[in-house]
């Protein structure tokens, strides 16, 4: 699996995918495969704020429950609602299957998240 | 996902290697280092289904084995576990516990009746000493011996409606006419004297087979019945699939439904506990727990918003009182629902009634179904 070079990461293994000061947030490959089957989802509804690092949701697989930390700060303009009826799309491709939209209070935060390459490397080292 | 310091050494099977070389997700349960998943071949869910629809088969070595042998082992069998040792015939197990004297559980048991004064017992990994030392101990009076030999064999699960297909391929014993929870010893991959019991954990058809435990033959057998059972597309099935599908067949798992403060008419395991089979260790403390009535059962719950309970989560009211807790809860694969064994009064226990499980702050609407939650169809 590819990290896509334009995503920033966080350690709690979410990735955020800013265009101008929309950004878009999912779970990695790598959460996804340390779940497993993913069977449900809990996500924020339209025009929460989410602070940076803070629970926003949850993602559950039949073992396990994961919390979902914010990448960034601020308001979730879309939520994608079709993966309350198809979570495993979380599993067949992580990096598409978004959870939530939102509009960055400071778009700086990103530089503080990981690159694609330091993700890997960190991912590598935490196994 | 953090790495911490060993506090013991992880106990491995025979196949532990193979597991490995499988790719599975390995776990500490009860002390067995073991898979919970095989992630390479589909993972949980495909196992579940596996079994469910075909066939599946598990390492189970990990569970613990103890022969009680002698003249008076039927009496010593009949001391120590609820159900009736005595209606065994050879060739036959049963569901049982061993009860403290308060009728609490020390374990789950199958008892196996091997020969006139022969029985054997298959307990869980997590209680083997524990079930062990207990087991030495309140058979001391009877003459005959009570012996561990768990690590002698290595167990292997094969369960789901084609286990009977694949496993046939492998033995010269006729396997149609064995009955459900019967076994019979003969020749499996070519090891005589093999026991064969069709018993399970997975609330569907099933064989458990007991071979030598070291690994080249353990490893042999496992990959003869990989073999055998491509054509129906057998699967590597770990204790994640293990736990989903018990669940939906509501049996008990100890540290669950099942432990030392949780006693058998709260288990809701009555018709395994033979009260007038004569005396036996616990059974004075039932008669005056049954005398003064339930204050728990458990109980199938089903959500009905969304929210999957899972185990130690707390039950509530429709006031908002706290009246139990969850004791197994799970999305379940085949069912495709999210289900929950629960301990709740008597009273808060009638179909339909609603509860509320809190899951993570929040009140999630759930009802009382009845159980098992899933029932194999029967054979036509």
């Amino acid at each position: 699996m590819t990290y896509p070079k334009d995503y920033k990461y966080t350690k709690e293994h979410e990735w955020i995918h800013a265009n101008g000061n929309i950004a878009t947030v999912g779970i990695t490959d790598h959460a996804q495969e340390a779940l497993g089957d993913i069977v449900f989802v809990e996500l924020p509804k339209t025009g929460a704020q989410l602070q940076a690092g803070k629970s926003f949701g949850s993602v559950e697989s039949v073992k396990a429950v994961s919390e979902l930390y914010a990448p960034a700060s601020g308001k979730v303009t879309e939520v994608n609602e079709g993966l309350n009826q198809s979570p495993e799309n979380i599993n067949k491709d992580a990096h598409s299957a978004w959870m939530v939209k939102m509009e960055l209070a400071n778009p700086t935060e990103l530089n503080g998240l990981l690159s694609a390459e330091d993700y890997e490397k960190y991912v590598a080292e935490e196994k | 996902m953090s790495s911490t310091v060993e506090s013991h050494i992880l106990r491995k099977t025979a196949l532990n290697g193979l597991h490995r070389r499988l790719g599975a997700k390995m776990v500490d349960f009860g002390g067995w280092d073991m898979p919970v998943e095989y992630p390479a071949s589909g993972g949980l869910m495909k196992e579940h289904l596996a079994v469910r629809t075909g066939v599946g088969m598990f390492d189970v070595s990990h569970m613990g084995d103890i022969l009680i042998r002698g003249p008076q082992a039927l009496d010593a069998v009949q001391w120590i576990s609820m159900n009736d040792a005595s209606k065994l015939q050879e060739g036959q197990a049963h569901y049982s516990a061993l009860l403290y004297p308060e009728g609490t559980f020390v374990d789950d048991v199958i008892v196996h009746k091997l020969g006139q004064n022969d029985y054997l017992l298959v307990i869980n990994a997590g209680t083997r000493e524990k079930d062990y030392g207990w087991v030495k101990k309140n058979v001391t009076r009877f003459r005959g011996h009570a012996d561990d030999v768990g690590d002698y064999y290595t167990q292997i699960a094969i369960q789901g409606p084609k286990a009977e297909a694949t496993l046939q391929k492998l033995t010269s014993v006729d396997l149609a006419p064995i009955k459900n929870y019967w076994f019979k010893h003969g020749t499996v991959c070519g090891l005589p004297n093999t026991l064969i019991a069709r018993t399970g954990y997975t609330a569907e058809d099933g064989f458990e087979i007991y071979v030598p435990s070291d690994a080249p033959t353990s490893e042999r057998v496992w990959n003869e019945v990989m073999e055998a059972g491509r054509e129906f597309g057998i699967v590597p099935c770990g204790l994640g699939a293990r736990n989903t599908l018990r669940l939906e067949g509501r049996m008990a798992l100890y540290g669950h439904e099942i432990s030392d403060t949780i006693n058998v008419w709260e288990a809701g395991l009555d018709r395994f506990c033979k009260m007038e089979k004569g005396d036996f260790l616990g059974r004075a403390a039932l008669e005056k727990a049954k005398a003064e009535g339930l204050k728990r059962t458990l109980v199938g719950l089903e959500s009905v918003e969304r929210g999957i309970p899972r185990d130690g989560y707390k039950v509530f009211d429709q006031a908002g009182t706290e009246i139990g807790y969850v004791t197994s809860g799970s999305y379940a694969p085949f069912l495709k629902k999210n289900i929950a064994l629960a301990y709740v009064p008597p009273s808060q226990s009638t179909l339909d009634h609603e509860v509320f499980v809190e899951i993570r702050g929040q009140k999630v609407k759930c009802k009382v179904v009845p159980t098992p939650f899933y029932k194999r169809p029967k054979k036509t």
